[in-house]
This record gives structure tokens, sequence and C-alpha cells, in this order.
């Protein structure tokens, strides 16, 4: 799958995905990585070393300083995939250095899946195996 | 930070700053305001006539956030009027407070650090309620989603929901990439929202923002049917909406500036009624009886300190109760006695902080609030119960 680069990195992994947008202020811890939103499909997972998949962010605007405190605690996702990046976790992803892509139809990426993500300056390329 | 080079149209001043003539610091900021520009197709770059800063608590940003601010302050002050978001704890009153030493001394760094960018330590939410204050069709870069929200659908003014990252980097440049709400073609909305009910309490508007917030996540809504909403109830509803989804920008048939510069037709209609109201009510409640009651989130004006001074009138609340708000707000309610009459009912105001970015889970287990975005955080956040209701409800 073509996608568009937020962060450009080259990375593989397991997908940890929800259908819910994800709010890191507040829906992640930053020390543990585990997602602490009551009632998010998430809840008691944790996101590191994973890629992460999900449509968008939402919620408070101090999700990226969350983003960077992640990476630098060593808990942060391998890398995020989403279905539209907006600015919150655009601005984590680019200060913490995590790959980022997004325009991707993530209907089609399952839980558990192995994903590798190629993404070069402006376009990537996403693939399920 | 990977090497780029901008597609969008630099200045020779912005060109100058990304390539480090200005210091490393400041080439940084503009490669982050670059990168998002370039990420969402922003054909420039424009100025930008304030800043509101979010990630100013310690419980929020931690040791991380403490670093990667105070090697930004070694370097780089603001170039635009900067506000702050609410900090951890009052910064006179954190003892009183209950908040330990440890956290204070991060927390105190935090703000040292801000100050040595010559930043106003405003810390609030409110930061129109506290003098700054931009006009219709001003271009800002604010973060903190309320605030956001209050800017672009009560003032009219144009930011997008800002990171606090990318809020200090416009600060420090004093620019921001031009794309999404800054444009007026983005501010259309998405969704006709058919008010059904009678909103009466600031509870009732902020439950409506939380409810539609979920049900649209990051669109546009339009009310319908609201006959009458104050300032007060409008920062509730957007609050709401922007913590349940991220509703950056919401129009009121009649009562909002863009009301009636926008097309309605043919776009999705959501009914929110009787019903709508008591579901989310039965939702944000978890708790039975609470510790403490909570108001100010976002932080109390000075009318609302005022209206519940008057619910009390002379009687103790039934149990002990809290009012958040901005230093500016706390003063003036000291310099008019209305301080006096909140602690006589068994209240206290407390500056610059409030009960979700404070660590309140060391002291209380259940809150009552009649926020509805307090309600979305305490319990992942600061481990609480909830007691969502109206304020006449939880005071009496």
């Amino acid at each position: 799958m073509k996608a568009r680069t937020i962060y450009p990195g080259k990375v593989k992994g397991v997908a940890l995905v929800s259908r819910e947008p994800i709010g890191f202020y507040g829906g992640i811890d930053m020390k543990t990585g585990i997602v602490i939103e009551k009632g998010h499909p998430l809840e008691g997972k944790s996101v590191k070393g994973k890629i992460l998949v999900f449509p968008y962010g939402k919620g408070s605007t101090v999700g990226s300083y969350v983003i960077y405190g992640l990476k630098k605690n060593g808990v942060a996702p391998l890398a995020i995939i989403n279905k539209e990046t907006e600015t919150i976790v655009a601005t984590g992803v680019i200060l913490a250095a995590i790959p980022c892509v997004d325009g991707v139809d993530i209907e089609k990426i399952k839980d558990g899946n192995i994903v590798e993500i190629d993404a070069g300056e402006k376009e990537a390329e996403v693939k399920i195996e | 930070m990977a090497c780029i080079i901008a597609t969008m149209y630099l200045t020779k001043e912005q060109e100058a700053m990304l390539d480090g003539e200005h210091g490393s610091i400041i080439a940084r900021m503009m490669r982050l305001l670059v990168r998002l520009g370039d990420i969402y197709n922003a054909e420039k770059m424009i100025k930008v006539a304030s800043v509101q800063v979010a990630g100013v608590s310690y419980k929020s940003i931690g040791d991380p956030g403490l670093e990667f601010l105070q090697d930004i302050a070694k370097e780089a002050r603001v170039r635009v009027l900067t506000f702050l978001n609410p900090a951890g704890m009052d910064l006179e009153k954190w003892k009183e407070m209950g908040i330990d030493e440890s956290f204070a001394k991060k927390q105190l760094a935090i703000i040292e650090a801000f100050r040595k960018m010559c930043i106003i330590i405003s810390a609030t939410c409110t930061p129109y309620l506290a003098g700054n204050l931009p006009h219709y069709k001003q271009h800002i870069a604010w973060s903190e989603s309320s605030a956001v929200s209050f800017a672009n659908s009560v003032i009219g003014a144009r930011t997008n929901r800002e990171g606090g990252p990318s809020a200090l980097a416009a600060a420090i440049t004093g620019f921001t990439p031009y794309y999404g709400l800054h444009l007026d073609e983005n501010r259309q909305p998405d969704y006709v929202i058919e008010v059904k009910t009678e909103l009466k309490h600031n509870s009732d508007f902020a439950a409506m923002g939380y409810y539609i917030g979920k049900a649209i996540k990051n669109k546009i809504p339009y009310f319908k049917g609201i006959k009458e909403a104050d300032t007060d109830q409008l920062k509730a509803l957007g609050a709401a909406a922007a913590a349940s989804g991220a509703v950056a920008l919401y129009h009121v048939d009649g009562i909002t500036p863009e009301s009636d510069k926008v097309g309605i037709d043919g776009l999705e209609k959501i009914e929110f009624g009787k019903d709508e109201l008591k579901e989310t009510y039965e939702m944000l409640n978890n708790g039975e009886e609470p510790d403490i009651v909570i108001f100010g989130c976002p932080h109390a004006s000075i009318a609302e300190i005022f209206k519940i001074a008057k619910i009390l009138e002379g009687r103790k609340a039934k149990r002990p109760f809290w009012i958040v708000t901005s230093r500016a707000t706390k003063e003036m309610a000291r310099k008019i006695g209305l301080e006096e009459a909140i602690e006589k009912a068994g209240g206290k105001i407390y500056a610059d902080t409030c009960m979700v970015v404070s660590p309140i889970e060391n002291l209380f287990k259940t809150t009552g609030v009649n926020s509805a975005k307090a309600a979305h955080y305490l319990p992942g956040f600061c481990k609480q119960k909830v007691v969502f209701n109206n304020m006449e409800a939880l005071l009496k």
C-alpha cells in the first residue's frame, strides 16, 4: 500500500490495531507505554515496540509531549500508521523521530499482522506479511 | 531530525532561521514547522499574533518534557505574545494543596524555563479571559484543545490544534504554516446538530459537547436550536467536544460569528434530545459520593465564581470544594471579596492549575465535577471515580 510519510524510516514489526482514535495525553502512560484510557479498545495493552495503527489522534494538545516522552523512556511504538495524522501526532513523531505514515486504508491491517514500513522523505510503502 | 528540503515558499528571513543563522534551537523549531507545513501542503508561513503553549504540568510532560524545555530556554526567546497553560500546582499555595516537595521542584524548574523564554506565566487554559484575546479572523497558533475551540468558534480567530511543541515553535519563530483552519474553505461545517432539548446548566452544554465530539470525532458541527448560551456555556461545550473527539471548531446558529457565513445545505443531521442528554450523564458518572468537588475545567470565569458564591450565599456547601482558575481571576475574586465568601462556604480557590494536571490521585478517590472534559480525563489520568452533575446539585 502506498502512503504519505509523516516521519521517515524503515521498520518491521507486529501491528497493534485500534479502530478508535487514540488520545495520547491521559490515554497512554508515558512511563510504561500502557494504554490507560478507560473503556478504550486497547486499554491495558502496551504500545512499546509495536507498529501502532489507529485512524487519527484525539483529545489534548499535550499529546505531542507524551509521544516524545514515550520515546525518551524507551517505551514508544516502533512506528505509527494512521488513516489521517493530525498535527498533535505529527509534532510528536517528528520530535521523537518515530517513523509515521498516513493515508493508509487501515481496515486492511489486522491486530498481530507483521507489517513493514518503508518511509522515504515524502512517499512511503506499507507491506502486510 | 532528518535533513529536509522545504517545498513551501519561505521568505529570506525564514530561510535564514531554517539554515541556522539564528542558532541551532531556532533552526530546530523552524524545521518542525517546515516539516508540518510540507506534510499538510502549506504554500507558505504566516505571522501569528499570539501563542498559547500547552504542556506545562510536570505530571503531563515529565522529565523528557522538562529537559526539552530547558534545552530550548538556553538559547531561544519568544517573538510574539505567548501565554502558558496551567501547571501541576498552585505556584504559590502548592504546600497547602498537599503537593510534595519533589514534584514542586520539578514544576518550578519547568516554569523557570518558560520564564527564561519570556513567556507570560499566565498558567491558564482560558487565555482569552486573562489578557490574551485575539480578534476575529486573526491568525494565532494555540495549543490547549479547549482554548483552540473557543478562539476558533466563539471569537472566530484562526488556529489549528497545535501540539505543545509546535505552538512553542510558532512562539519562537513568530510563524506558523498556512494550512487547515487558517483557510476559510476549511471552516465549513460537516454535520448539522439539531438540538431538541432545553439546555439549562453548564453541565448540559458540556454533556452535549461530549456526545457530539464522540460521534463526529475531528469534524466540524453546526448546532441548530440553541436559543441562548453564555460564554461559560460555550466554553464548556467546546472543551468537552475537544476532549471526547478532536473538534477544533464549531458553529452555533445565531450565536457564533461565522454561523451566518457558512453553508449547511445537504449536510448529514444528528439529533441531540432528552434521551441523548440523559445517556451522556449516565456515561460520565461512575462514582457515588465525592470526596471533593472541583469546578473550573476549563478555568472558572469570575462569573462562575460569583454564581457559586450566590448559590451558597451564607450556607456551607454539602462537601469540600475547590475552584480552579487563572491567577488573574483569583486575584480579582480576592479583591472584591468573593474569595472570602467561597472560603466561608467551605471552598478554596486555587490558581495556576486544575484537577486534571495536578496529582490529586494522592489526595482523593472520588471527584465531583460539572465539566465533561474533566469527567473524561479524571478516571484515566488521576485514577478518580467521577460524579458528573450540575453546579447546584454538587454544592447542595
